[in-house]
């Protein structure tokens, strides 16, 4: 019955939810492609775990079409929809052992001969010598797992993913992480996953929906959501960016700005919004593409740089890198992320410095937005 | 010379507490002394000699357990009737919002907050101007009445601290409304309907002031006692009373003995 | 009484969502209350009003009850039996304060101290509910017997010459006395003291006894500073639980105690399924659940505790 409409896309089309007067989700039209791994990434409250139950059939949307396939789902019951969901902490059947988890989806559809297909499956997920023990008696990932082959058993069209992760300790994530990824990869079904786990959404999915406040921000591959943020959240929540307020100068191609008398450039295609001169630019660079040099070897570094000076107030030593933060007349706390290849011992807090980089790594967005905007919700959600 | 005095306070609360228990636990040790006596007047408060006349003809009293089987009857109805309607109403509480919902909790809360005599004299009041005949229906009637607002407390606890998650797993993977209520709601929620009906029993069993208003000429058990404390006092109540107290705990430790075995099974 | 439950309409919404939840699926929770409801206001709410049209009549049962609005019967009832009242009131209040102090320790005795033996502590706390309280009410009578062995000791510690000077007792007995009463009222009432005390305890978490001491609190200063403030809603519904019933109880008067020992339940009891004078009793159990429902009230608001049950 599932394989039917196989070849489906997830297609919503303006749907919303509203609570009262709370409008959890505002009108959205999202493609999911057949196949693909989507994550849904969000802080909490930003409606993605609405917009998962929606497809699930679990909220009924306010406005609005959900489609799968050719198939419109969007009044059918949960049990009459060919997609399964991973839930918030699982939610296995305490009175019921791990095989009879399992077996729900089957049984409740009819199937008299379950054995073969449910002991494939614990075997699949390494559960063996555990298929009648009770939920309560398993490990966190070994509980994940099981949530995961229950629902997984019934070869839903869309495997939907309510922040699977969030209850097991970061060593178990990165594992589980790989480990969902290689059972994507291997039953080619369309994961949607939901996360508030900037890291874990850009490792799985192959696109990444940014939510906010019940509105898509931004969507698309991880890379190019890292690389070319649109937005101020985007460019706070996803790792962190450098945001410097500057003054255009001229644009064009090649787009100048000037921010406390220092000279900046980057490249006009790299703006989120069209500058013009005479108009204000938040500049953003990421800290990693920063490098750093003591103020007395400024002529070292290469024309045509971008160039700030600056002087450390903090760093730290978190093996693989150095994190520095430095005061400058252009922005009061300039990450800076520098690789331990050589480190500088003169690189010390108090030291007068010169930050710069490739003028092709810098990224232009719209001067009005907030340009906090996404920055205390990562450590809420950390 | 302080270690007595150190031991002492280190175990008031014990001693304190055994007190407490002794004191709670000297009635059920007097009511099976009893059973075994051989009182010479009419009344058993006195010990006279051993005898075990009343254990070998339980039944010799009239109507003493005809009363019994009456009792057990009125509880067994009467359990049934406040689990079914309790439950129902627990359901509506926790899982539903609807208007009125506050009128209803204190609908509930009302008769666990009201002495029992009221509750008595005014459905007495009731029977009286309706003209209904007094007896094993209206007994009934009042015992579901007073059973019912303890069901809703405990199933209520019950589905309140369960995940509404669950349900929406088993909707999810294909089971309709009533699959849904009868694989996962109705399993989980047990051992709170459980606990409901079980309190409902020993209730409705034990109910002396509203059953003494409304019974009429129907005999309980308690009814019966509460005669023959005025009559005088058969041995065989104290072993009615040995035999309901042995019988529960036994139950109750067989209960336990299951649910520990089937623990240390499962490890 | 087709779907009478049925909640109006509600107000028209000025943007147009697309899609409702049926009208079907509102009406369940109504359909799920219905009969428990319907019980209840048929068979607490309405006797409740016809108690009230009771409480007014006047008339005999010969000539029959008419409503008069005879108010006056309430006042008359009052004054007759104020003492009643206040006796029922004070044994109740003793009793509840005794269940209090009696029960506390083996609470906390089964929370915290009692390890593996906890669940055999419990079953022998509700082990008694197994036996018809009647019974239990009238094992007393052998236990608090004249020149039985208890009174005995309690005679020869002197206990009965503080208690008879407090007018709890007369003479070299205890039996048909106030004390009898309130022991037994304190007894039937003590599970219900200890199983909600049990359960706020137990649900203490223990570190914070540990973080206590860390914080230079002696055992005493912990129990005062946070154990006994935690267990606060035990305390509340225990004392309800008690207090409640105790105060409408008449069986330990009646069993345990003499014509001087007389609640007022006794006299709601023997005015309407003796004397007979309906309006009076009606009146009587009124004026009983006002001024329950008055201190339970005042206490809720006094303890603080707003979610019972």
């Amino acid at each position: 019955m599932t394989d039917k409409t196989a070849g489906g896309d997830v297609r919503l089309t303006g749907i919303s939810k509203h609570y009262g007067s709370f409008t959890a989700v505002h009108p959205l039209d999202l493609t999911i492609p057949q196949g693909s791994f989507f994550a849904l990434l969000g802080a909490s409250g930003c409606g993605k775990t609405t917009t998962l139950r929606m497809i699930a059939g679990l909220e009924e949307p306010s406005t609005g079409t959900v489609r799968l396939g050719e198939q419109e789902v969007t009044h059918l019951p949960p049990y009459k929809r060919p997609v399964n969901t991973v839930f918030q902490s699982y939610a296995l059947f305490p009175h019921m052992d791990i095989f009879e988890n399992i077996a729900f989806g089957l049984r409740r559809r009819g199937i008299k001969s379950v054995k073969k297909q449910v002991d494939e499956m614990i075997e699949l997920v390494q559960l063996g010598e555990h298929a009648r023990k009770k939920p309560h008696q398993l490990s966190g990932g070994q509980q994940q797992r099981v949530a995961v082959a229950r629902a997984l058993i019934n070869h839903p069209q869309v495997l939907l993913l309510d922040e699977p992760l969030g209850a097991l300790d970061l060593k178990l994530r990165r594992q589980m992480q790989l480990e969902l990824k290689r059972i994507q990869t291997e039953v080619g079904i369309t994961f949607v996953h939901v996360t508030h786990d900037q890291e874990e959404a850009m490792t799985m999915a192959d696109t990444v929906a940014v939510m906010n406040g019940g509105r898509v921000e931004q969507l698309g591959a991880p890379a190019d959501l890292y690389e070319n943020p649109r937005t101020t959240f985007v460019a706070n929540f996803l790792g962190t960016s450098n945001l410097i307020e500057a003054a255009v100068e001229s644009a064009g191609d090649q787009v100048v700005v000037s921010a406390a008398g220092t000279t900046l450039r980057l490249p006009g295609a790299r703006c989120s919004t069209t500058p013009r001169t005479g108009g204000k630019l938040l500049v953003g660079v990421r800290p990693e593409k920063l490098s750093l040099v003591p103020a007395d070897e400024e002529h070292t570094i290469a024309a045509g740089r971008n160039k700030v000076t600056g002087r450390i107030t903090a760093s730290s030593f978190i093996g693989v890198s150095t994190q520095f933060v430095v005061d400058s007349p252009v922005c009061a706390e300039l990450e800076v992320y520098v690789q331990n290849i050589e480190r500088d011992a003169r690189l010390t807090p108090g030291t007068e410095v010169v930050l710069h980089w490739n003028p092709e790594h810098t990224f232009g967005l719209d001067a009005a937005q907030d340009i906090d905007a996404g920055t205390e919700t990562v450590e809420e959600g950390a | 010379m302080s270690a007595p005095l150190g031991w002492l306070r280190r175990h008031l609360v014990v001693i304190a507490g055994l007190a407490t228990l002794a004191y709670l636990t000297l009635p059920n040790v007097v009511v099976t002394v009893f059973s075994f006596n051989n009182p010479t007047g009419r009344f058993n408060y006195a010990w006279q000699e051993f005898s075990l006349e009343a254990w070998k003809d339980p039944c010799g009293v009239a109507d003493m357990c005809g009363s019994l089987s009456l009792s057990l009857q009125i509880a067994l109805w009467s359990t049934i009737g406040a689990t079914v309607l309790g439950t129902m109403i627990a359901f509506a509480l926790v899982r539903y919002r609807f208007r009125a919902r506050g009128a209803v909790n204190s609908l509930i809360f009302l008769p666990m907050a009201m002495p029992e005599i009221v509750m008595a004299a005014s459905l007495l009041a009731l029977f009286l101007n309706m003209g209904i005949e007094l007896g094993f229906w209206t007994i009934l009637i009042a015992h579901v009445m007073f059973c019912l607002s303890f069901v809703v407390a405990a199933v209520k606890a019950r589905v309140l601290s369960m995940d509404p998650r669950l349900e929406e797993a088993a909707r999810d993977l294909y089971a309709g409304p009533v699959q849904t209520f009868l694989r996962v709601t109705l399993p989980i929620a047990a051992p709170g309907i459980a606990a409901g009906a079980l309190l409902s029993f020993a209730l409705s069993f034990d109910d002396f002031i509203i059953t003494n208003f409304n019974s009429g000429n129907t005999v309980t058990f308690p009814m019966f006692v509460w005669g023959s404390a005025q009559r005088g006092t058969p041995v065989q109540i104290n072993v009615i009373g040995t035999a309901m107290f042995v019988i529960a705990v036994l139950v109750v430790l067989a209960g336990q003995v299951v649910s520990s075995r089937r623990q240390k099974q499962k490890h | 009484m087709t779907a009478t439950a049925a909640p109006p309409a509600p107000a028209p919404e000025a943007e147009p969502p697309v899609h409702k939840p049926s009208v079907r699926k509102r009406l369940v929770p109504y359909w799920l209350l219905l009969p428990g409801i319907l019980w209840l206001l048929v068979f607490f709410v309405l006797p409740m009003a016809y108690q009230a049209s009771t409480s007014v009549q006047t008339g005999s049962l010969e000539e029959g009850f008419q409503v008069t609005w005879h108010f006056q019967t309430y006042w008359d009832a009052f004054t007759e039996y104020y003492p009643q009242f206040l006796r029922s009131l004070l044994y109740a209040g003793t009793a509840t304060v005794l269940c209090l102090l009696l029960g506390y320790p083996l609470a906390y005795l089964i929370a915290f101290r009692a390890g593996r033996w906890r669940n055999l502590l419990l079953i022998l706390v509700i082990a008694p509910f197994f036996t018809s309280f009647l019974i239990r009410t009238l094992a007393w009578k052998t236990i608090l017997a004249d020149s039985g062995p208890v009174v005995e000791a309690l005679n020869t510690l002197h206990v009965l010459d503080v208690t008879s000077w407090l007018g709890m007792t007369e003479g070299e007995r205890v039996l048909a006395t106030p004390l009898a009463v309130v022991c037994g009222l304190t007894y039937n009432f003590l599970p219900f003291m200890i199983l909600p005390l049990y359960t706020s305890l137990e649900r203490i978490d223990t570190r914070l006894h540990e973080a206590a001491g860390d914080l230079y609190a002696t055992p005493a200063t912990t129990f005062r500073k946070v154990t006994f403030p935690l267990s606060m809603p035990g305390v509340v519904s225990g004392t309800l639980l008690t207090f409640i019933p105790a105060s409408g109880d008449y069986v330990n008067a009646e069993l345990l105690g003499s014509t001087d020992t007389r609640m007022i339940g006794n006299v709601i009891q023997s005015q309407y399924l003796r004397i007979l004078d309906y309006p009076t009793a009606a009146a009587l159990s009124f004026i009983l659940m006002a001024i329950v429902l008055i201190m339970v009230t005042i206490y809720i608001r006094r303890a603080g505790t707003e979610d019972l049950v």
